[in-house]
């Protein structure tokens, strides 16, 4: 197996608010090799953006952040960008790392025509890159986006938002990154120009063998796009693994709860999961998915969950795999800590109904 | 280029709109005039030259006047009189309007723009800089000192300037013993084609301290509206996007956030130019400045109806035009505004 | 971006209209200022407060200023000798003398008691002009508010100070120079602004479900112009009224520099004060500047920060948390367990617990 391009380990970004801080990010462990994809799903407010712009370092100023986000240039040596001097980070950004975002509309300067755009972003890795350079790159770029020579002048209001979205990809990739981060990138675009840009994106490991952490709440794009998949709650990456076999056989109950939501021809009935995702200022104790899962048990709301490494290659955050995988874990989970834990609950709900 | 051709026609349909819709608002301001000019009971004949004349003289006055005319006949002369530019003639001592916007408008003129770059020269530095350093010392700096400017009429701080710098009214004036060939009516302009440096350095000399005075009243919202609206172009999408393409900060703050900064500010200098015109009449009367303002007020002194109105109609129709260009400027610049 | 995510504090709890009485609605539009009031920190407190003190003394001294002031504002003699002309500030004359021998602390002490009536007066007149006006306008549209719209757009652009020496022409033609004339010529000014916010105000509640469901209930117009919309508007005119508290001071002082104002037999006024001390001025005397100049200055500083303060509490758009750096607890790594079979069938023996 080759190296991956990014090994990110124990990332913790948290956000300063004046309840306190926001654990966006809490802990995350995950590789991402050459040409590979890898989805990252959760609901809203799970820490998902904040972790492609914590790999980034795009965290507003009152942010923390520690553990290592390895970048490996092909053939160099790794580099932990955590922690990392803020020009010399800058200068990453772009020709090693690219991130595009979720809603094109406002992310290109109205005052700025596109080819000004394209200018400034290849001058500031190339310094002194003659015009005619600058407009070959761009224009091949566009072009491959299926943006007309025509429009290289235009204004960023003269497009439309899909074609602003692959504006946007351009941008990206005249810097040719080996590694990009979208962030639901067709999350505010209409169904068909959502299949295009899904379709250039996978196109783009074929070509270039770019890796990418596609960033979304649609399952669908993830089967689709991505090879491995990373399932993320509460600011913890609760599942990932091989994207077929995730699908095929989830483990944790949050991947189960999530997949059974999804609506597909095949859904009879619509299945949502009670609640919301926990208040990251004070997450809860133990499992952070134990108060909306269907299978907690008594324990999971005392004791963290350790990662479980299956036999599959997938890893699970999950008791439920945890107690059988290492038997000397039953004795800190409890005597009574298997008990379920909403089964109580529900009949005392009931009594007083 | 069919996309060039094609920016250009918007153009020009959008300045058409807008010269259009201007329309209304000129017939608005000229009948709001004309309305307060009539307003006040007894007319213009009998509050200027009454007492000096009996009856019958003041109704032979009145009626070589139009007074006696009916309100729809007089508003119809009055419209001819801005149409023809002519604005009608003073009665106190029969000069033109027209005349007194020539020979006087250079000077408010010189006055409103030196006003206005002392204004810009200072204002947009230290709002950028208040923007860029939010809530740090400068920030609250400069945001003391625009409040105090905003909070010092023109007659204070004119004072004041004057004790500091031990200047006269007198002396800030550039009074016409300078002799220079009139060609545009306006000294600077003159003294600069006729290429008497010494004149208009000595202009500019006296321009200082009026423009200072002047420049003061609107600077404070130059620091303040530069300062907010850098704050929120700082906060915009495409300045992420731009960082995360590894642009410069320096740039970054510079190409995306000045300068999407700077452009809002445009729109509402009309408003900032309509006050300084306001602050001219002052300026102008503390420091002996002979623009149009001084000349109204005497001739409000003097209970001068025709030549108040005329030139108030004048200074309504400036505000207007300006109000205009700065649409057409804005247009320029920005790309959005056309469609 | 951290801060947009944020609940905005104080304004939110009010925000949903309670489902409570008319009474209910019109009082919470003052409440939500208060509470914000109660509630501001930093910046906009220090402004709310300077500026309320400082207006409170401009108050004080303008209801109080005859037994403040040495003298009257006329008074050129006492104990049977007139003061000095143009005189120095001394143990007798604090201030010192104007030309024509006043004492320029009483000028000054009686100038902000000017100012404070012509400035009420103003602001009660605009006021009452302009939320009418609006209200009228938003409320039931048409040509009325076509034209309306119009009109106040045209004073609007007009400059400010030029509409009020215009007003101040017409009106001293009419009444004379008192205090009623100029507080009337600088009302002209203001009126547009109330005007326009309460007619977006009008225009938006009009739109409100609540208003709707109270009209098909057979409420009248006038009831429901009083009741409902009245609520909605009140948050923003304190804003508006301070600010043009503020300005009233400088275009009324404007007015007397001008000569347009207030009669110099009538009362003390700052900007005829200043007018005529010009001429001190190009003499290098300072104090017959100075003295009013600050009063005038000071007094509009302190409506200024009051309105500011009060803008900032009350629209926290703008407002910004101060947030020191997160500092991170030492990390708990996770522990990691090697599972060496697939539990089988996944989830289904606790799934038979559930039920």
């Amino acid at each position: 197996m080759t190296e991956p391009v990014l090994s990110v380990r124990d990332l913790r970004v948290w956000y300063g608010t004046d309840r306190g801080p926001v654990r966006a990010v809490d802990g995350v462990s995950f590789d991402v090799r050459p040409g590979e994809t890898l989805g990252l799903v959760g609901e809203s407010g799970c820490g998902k953006s904040t972790l492609g712009r914590g790999v980034l370092g795009l965290t507003p100023p009152a942010a923390a952040t520690d553990g290592e986000v390895v970048l490996r240039s092909p053939g160099g040596a790794g580099r932990n960008l955590v922690g990392l001097p803020a020009r010399e980070l800058q200068k990453l950004r772009g020709p090693d790392l690219g991130l595009i975002f979720q809603e094109p509309m406002t992310r290109l300067n109205p005052l700025m025509r596109i080819s000004q755009h394209f200018e400034e972003a290849l001058r500031a890795h190339h310094k002194g890159l003659p015009k005619k350079e600058i407009r070959a790159r761009a224009l091949e770029a566009l072009r491959g986006m299926g943006i007309p020579e025509s429009r290289y002048t235009s204004y960023p209001h003269e497009f439309s938002g899909g074609m602003r979205q692959r504006i946007m990809i351009a941008l990206a990739l005249v810097l040719r990154p080996a590694f990009i981060v979208a962030d639901e990138p067709t999350t505010a675009l209409d169904v068909l120009v959502e299949a295009q840009i899904i379709k250039i994106l996978a196109d783009l490991r074929k070509n270039f063998d770019t890796s990418l952490v596609l960033i979304t709440h649609n399952l669908g794009i993830v089967a689709e796009a991505c090879d491995r998949v990373a399932v993320m709650y509460a600011g913890h990456i609760v599942e990932q693994g091989d994207a077929r076999e995730v699908f095929a056989n989830p483990q944790h109950p949050y991947t189960r709860e999530l997949l059974r939501s999804t609506i597909s021809l095949a859904t009879t009935g619509l299945h949502f999961i009670p609640g919301s995702p926990p208040d990251l200022v004070e997450p809860p104790r133990g499992c952070r998915f134990h108060p909306r899962c269907p299978v907690a048990m008594r324990g999971c709301a005392e004791i963290e969950p350790p990662e479980v490494l299956l036999p599959t290659g997938v890893t699970s955050a999950c008791w439920q795999q945890a107690l059988p995988a290492d038997p000397s874990l039953v004795e800190e989970f409890g005597p009574d800590g298997r008990e379920p834990l909403h089964a109580v609950e529900e009949i005392s709900v009931a009594d007083e109904a | 280029m069919s996309n060039t051709s094609k920016q250009s026609g918007s153009l020009r349909r959008y300045i058409l709109t807008r010269i259009a819709l201007a329309v209304p608002m000129v017939l608005i301001l000229l009948i709001l005039v004309f309305v307060m000019m009539r307003v006040a009971p007894g007319d213009p004949i009998s509050s200027s030259q009454g007492g000096k004349l009996n009856a019958t003289e003041l109704a032979a006055r009145r009626h070589a006047a139009g007074f006696d005319a009916p309100l729809y006949q007089q508003f119809w002369d009055y419209l001819k009189s801005v149409v023809t530019l002519n604005f009608g003639t003073t009665f106190s001592d029969r000069r033109s309007v027209r005349d007194i916007i020539i020979e006087n408008g250079g000077a408010t003129l010189t006055l409103t723009a030196g006003a206005l770059v002392f204004a810009a020269v200072i204002g947009i530095p230290v709002g950028l800089l208040a923007g860029r350093y939010r809530d740090r010392p400068v920030d609250v700096l400069s945001r003391l000192a625009s409040t105090i400017s905003y909070a010092s009429p023109v007659f204070v701080t004119a004072p004041l300037l004057m004790l500091a710098f031990g200047t006269t009214s007198g002396q800030a004036s550039p009074l016409i013993q300078l002799n220079v060939p009139t060609q545009t009516h306006i000294l600077i302009v003159d003294a600069a084609l006729d290429g008497d440096w010494d004149a208009v350095t000595d202009i500019l000399q006296h321009l200082l301290l009026p423009s200072i005075a002047l420049g003061l009243l609107i600077v404070g919202v130059f620091i303040r509206m530069i300062r907010i609206n850098l704050i929120q172009s700082l906060q915009g999408d495409y300045i992420e996007a731009a960082r995360a393409r590894g642009v410069r900060e320096r740039h970054v703050v510079a190409r995306h956030g000045f300068r999407n900064a700077l452009v809002p500010v445009i729109t509402v200098l009309g408003l900032q130019v309509a006050m300084l015109l306001g602050g001219a009449v002052l300026t102008e009367k503390i420091f002996n400045w002979p623009g149009i303002g001084r000349q109204l007020i005497d001739y409000i002194n003097q209970r001068d109806y025709v030549a108040v109105q005329g030139i108030v109609t004048v200074f309504a129709l400036v505000v207007v035009v300006i109000s205009l260009l700065i649409d057409f400027v804005n247009a320029l610049i920005d790309p959005r505004v056309r469609y | 971006m951290a801060t947009t995510t944020l609940p905005t504090g104080p304004i939110e709890p009010d925000a949903t209209p309670a489902a409570g009485t008319a009474a209910s609605s019109r009082f919470g539009g003052l409440r939500r200022i208060t509470t914000a009031v109660r509630e501001a920190h930093g910046v906009p407190k220090f402004m709310l407060w300077t500026g309320a003190v400082i207006t409170a003394l401009f108050v004080i001294t303008a209801v109080f200023a005859p037994l403040i002031a040495p003298y009257s504002f006329d008074t050129y003699r006492a104990g049977g000798t007139n003061f000095p002309k143009q005189g120095s500030p001394d143990g007798d004359h604090w201030f010192g003398t104007t030309v024509q021998s006043l004492d320029v602390l009483s000028r000054t002490i009686y100038g902000a008691r000017t100012a404070l009536e012509v400035m009420v007066l103003a602001v009660i007149f605009s006021l009452i002009l302009g939320v009418l006006l609006g209200l009228v306008s938003g409320y039931f549209g048409g040509w009325l508010d076509r034209i309306l719209v119009l009109v106040m757009d045209a004073l609007f652009a007009f400059p400010y100070l030029l509409l009020a020496i215009v007003a101040g022409f017409v009106f001293s033609g009419v009444s004379g120079g008192g205090v009623v004339t100029a507080a009337l010529s600088i009302t002209v000014v203001y009126i547009p602004q109330y005007y326009r916010v309460v007619r977006a105000s009008a225009l938006s509640a009009r739109e409100a479900t609540f208003v709707e469901a109270a009209r098909a209930m057979g409420a009248k117009p006038s009831v429901v112009i009083r009741k409902y919309l009245f609520g909605n508007v009140i948050q923003s005119v304190p804003v508006i009224t301070t600010m043009n508290a503020a300005d009233a001071i400088g275009t009324l002082a404007g007015l007397g520099f001008l000569g347009l104002g207030i009669q110099p037999t009538e009362a003390a006024e700052w900007g005829y004060d200043l007018e005529r001390a010009i001429d001190d001025v190009n003499a290098g005397m300072w104090w017959t500047t100075l003295y009013p100049g600050l009063a005038m200055v000071i007094a509009i500083l302190g409506f200024t920060l009051l309105g500011e303060g009060l803008n900032d509490v009350l629209n926290p758009t703008m407002r910004r948390r101060r947030l020191g750096k997160v500092l991170l607890p030492d990390h708990t790594r996770r522990r990691t367990v090697t599972a060496s079979a697939l539990p089988e069938a996944p989830g289904a023996t606790e799934g038979e617990a559930v039920k």
